[in-house]
């Protein structure tokens, strides 16, 4: 698979603090790919480097197999966690101002335009001032400000705050309809839910580095602890040596529920086999880590980096 | 480059429609066109006073037919004790007592004068140039002078001033219209710069507290940014000084063909209706004086056609330019560091020393155009723009012109790449509250 953007070795120091230590990364075209990591980790700092807001002092970036340059700022997009537009300017005068700074001719961008105006439903503020809107119009704009010169890859920073349900689904299907049709989405979040919702890849970052990246599936089957829940009528004894029994409760009814992991080689039939001599199954399946607990196991059990 | 001028443009549109450059932009000429013409009515006016009833008490006995009536002013000589006489003047306004004492020629002190309101100093001096003119002519005959050697020693001294052109040519020259316009050209290039300069720093700080700064800079090199801001605010600088400048004429003419007058007639007005209610003798006196500052006025209008006004107005525009560039630039550095108004005032004190110094050593160099701290004050990018304007309409050498303009070039460049160094790390920083140290830091920052 080839990569719309990777990253070698970027190293970005601030006067007395290394925002990113020899970060590496690389992002699949076309997939939603999840930027994570703790406040402060270094995401920011890699985003300015990929939207060329800042150099890296060591390191390159390569996007879609050349070394970044400038040409390359129309084909990016870029939605910043900390939303912003020109208050009193026109929501109409405000995006074919952003459109052209993106290299858009006024016509290109006015029929551009047009298709997301449609779409969003913001025919009538186009001559409001910005201030007059809501939180959620505003964002609405900011993110057709966005996307709207079609570029290939679009950075955005918890598209989804400020939102309501009905808007944050709305982008949510934008989202996913934009990687349908090749664009490259890199997104930021501390939301988990939207992560496992969206993301194909992820990386996380955490002190300056990365400490996780890959496919949504590798990484699960990382941190798969083997572990199975199982629900039964009856009482379970011993089992064999090769489980571990590690959660035993009753939910009402007469039905128990057990967490069971499987110790070394093994195999889940044998597990099975040893459950239904001794129980009544109702139902069993494995336990799939959530991003939310490998986030949370894989920040908290990374050592603090001394050399700082 | 296509960059920079979209930022510019959009920097020019929001601006040239905000209201308040519409209202100052159209308002300034109207309101100077109307403060003048409340002047000159208030001058034509003023004169149509009501009539005086001034009575005299002369102890002295020297001033007998000294006082003149005339239509307005009615002289009476009266006897009496001055307190009596001082009761009957309350309730009448209009009427004055004048106490000469027997004394007076000893003791010109203890002329006085008693009225309910305050007289006017016109009248005052009338009335005490009358006493001051009677006891000198006593005094010089009682020296033995006649009256016709008083007369012909009152001669008027008026110097016309003329300056050498370059092939030796006199020319006729007021200094009073270099002083004029080299004052008002300083002073307007100062305003221009402390007001559009604050405006370039106001318009960082918004686009940063708005947080559209990290979207605009993910499209513009923050220097381009940066560019663009400072060239768009010239350009509403330049358009509100041309529209100005085409709207004063306009209103004046306008006002001129309307109410029938220019200028010079309505100076002449006030002359006319100053003399009518005068007494003869000074009568005579005004209308010498009227023609003075007829002659004065025509001279005056004559030298401000032979001040060379094209230079001047190339040289306005580009000190405007290179002024404005050196300051806006730094300001722009500051609305970038800052995150709120209080803050930027600890450094924008320090950027506004120069400018207000540069119009005090103006106010110098316009008494003494050819000193050493003329010269280099015209010299210093940070004062230059403002006092060389000051000085230009006098004449300087075309060498030192051209050296000025030379180092402002010099010196917004170098402000310019200060300013840029500073304000790309700036505009990212927040929450963050930045001092001189931090600032100087930034300029070694790598990109």
């Amino acid at each position: 698979m080839s990569h719309i953007l990777e990253a070698h070795d970027i190293v970005k120091q601030y006067a007395t603090h290394r925002a990113l230590d020899g970060v590496s990364l690389s992002v699949p075209k076309g997939c939603i790919f999840g930027l994570l990591g703790p406040n402060g980790a270094g995401k920011t700092s890699l985003i300015r480097i990929i939207t060329q807001i800042t150099a890296p002092d060591e390191g390159y970036v390569l996007f879609d197999g050349q070394r970044l340059n400038p040409n390359h700022i129309q084909e990016i997009g870029y939605l910043p966690e900390e939303r912003g537009l020109y208050k009193k300017m026109k929501v109409g005068e405000q995006l074919l101002y952003l459109a052209q700074l993106k290299g858009l001719s006024e016509r290109e961008a006015m029929d551009k335009l047009k298709v997301w105006v449609k779409k969003f439903d913001i025919k009538t503020w186009w001559t409001k001032s910005i201030e007059d809107l809501s939180k959620g119009m505003q964002q609405k704009v900011q993110f057709v400000a966005t996307v709207m010169h079609e570029p290939k890859l679009i950075i955005l920073d918890e598209p989804f705050s400020g939102f309501d349900p009905i808007n944050a689904n709305l982008i949510k299907d934008e989202i996913i309809e934009l990687r349908e049709r090749g664009t490259t989405i890199i997104f930021s979040t501390h939301r988990m839910e939207s992560v496992e919702e969206l993301c194909d890849h992820i990386a996380l970052v955490n002190k300056s580095r990365i400490i996780l990246n890959g496919s949504k599936k590798d990484i699960k089957n990382q941190f798969k602890e083997n572990s199975y829940s199982v629900r039964y009528h009856g009482s379970l004894g011993e089992l064999s040596p090769d489980f571990e029994l590690i959660t035993t409760k009753d939910t009402g009814d007469g039905v128990h529920q057990a967490t069971i992991r499987i110790v070394e080689d093994a195999t889940v039939n044998k597990l099975v086999a040893n459950l239904i001599n001794q129980v009544e199954l109702v139902s069993f399946h494995e336990n799939i880590p959530s991003f939310n607990d490998i986030f949370i196991k894989a920040v908290g059990s990374d050592v603090p980096d001394e050399s700082k | 480059m296509k960059n920079i001028f979209l930022v510019l443009k959009r920097e020019y549109l929001v601006r040239v429609r905000k209201k308040s450059f519409i209202v100052m932009t159209f308002l300034t000429p109207i309101l100077i066109a109307a403060f003048y013409g409340i002047i000159v009515w208030a001058a034509v006016g003023s004169f149509k006073s009501e009539h005086k009833t001034i009575q005299v008490i002369d102890e002295s006995g020297l001033f007998k037919d000294k006082f003149k009536s005339d239509k307005n002013t009615t002289f009476e000589l009266i006897s009496g004790p001055v307190a009596t006489v001082q009761k009957q003047l309350k309730g009448k306004e209009d009427n004055l007592l004048v106490h000469i004492p027997a004394d007076i020629m000893s003791r010109p002190n203890g002329l006085q004068i008693y009225a309910e309101k305050n007289i006017g100093p016109m009248l005052k001096n009338r009335i005490e140039k009358v006493v001051q003119q009677g006891l000198r002519n006593i005094k010089l005959s009682k020296a033995g002078i006649t009256q016709q050697v008083i007369e012909d020693a009152n001669q008027d001294v008026d110097a016309q001033t003329y300056s050498l052109d370059d092939e030796g040519k006199s020319q006729s020259s007021s200094t009073m219209a270099a002083y004029v316009a080299g004052y008002a050209a300083a002073f307007l290039l100062y305003i221009f710069i402390l007001v559009y300069g604050a405006g370039v720093m106001q318009g960082v700080m918004e686009e940063k507290s708005n947080r559209i700064i990290e979207v605009i800079i993910s499209s513009v090199k923050p220097f381009h940014l940066m560019l663009g801001k400072i060239l768009g605010v010239a350009a509403v600088g330049l358009t509100q000084f041309v529209l100005w400048g085409v709207l004063t004429f306009g209103v004046s003419s306008a006002t001129q063909t309307l109410f029938g007058f220019n200028r010079f007639t309505a100076t002449e007005e006030v002359m006319k209706k100053q003399a009518e209610q005068a007494d003869p003798e000074v009568k005579k006196e005004m209308e010498k004086q009227q023609n003075n500052t007829l002659q004065t006025i025509e001279n005056f209008s004559k030298s401000a056609q032979s001040l060379p006004l094209a230079k001047i107005f190339f040289c306005f525009l580009f000190y405007f330019l290179g002024g404005y560039l050196l300051y806006s630039s730094l300001y722009a550095a500051i609305g970038a560091s800052v995150e709120n108004q209080q803050e930027a005032g600890q450094f924008t004190f320090p950027i506004m020393l120069p400018i207000i110094a540069a119009i005090v050593f103006a106010q110098l160099a316009i008494n003494q155009p050819d000193g050493s701290l003329a010269f280099w004050t015209s010299m210093i990018p940070f004062t230059s723009p403002v006092v060389m304007m000051a000085r230009i309409p006098f004449g300087v050498p075309a060498w030192e012109i051209a050296l000025s303009m030379a180092l402002l070039v010099l010196g917004f460049v170098g402000t310019t790449w200060i300013a840029a160094r500073i304000y790309r790390i700036g505009i990212l920083m927040y929450g963050k509250k930045v001092n001189y140290k931090e600032l100087s830091k930034w300029l070694f920052y790598k990109g």
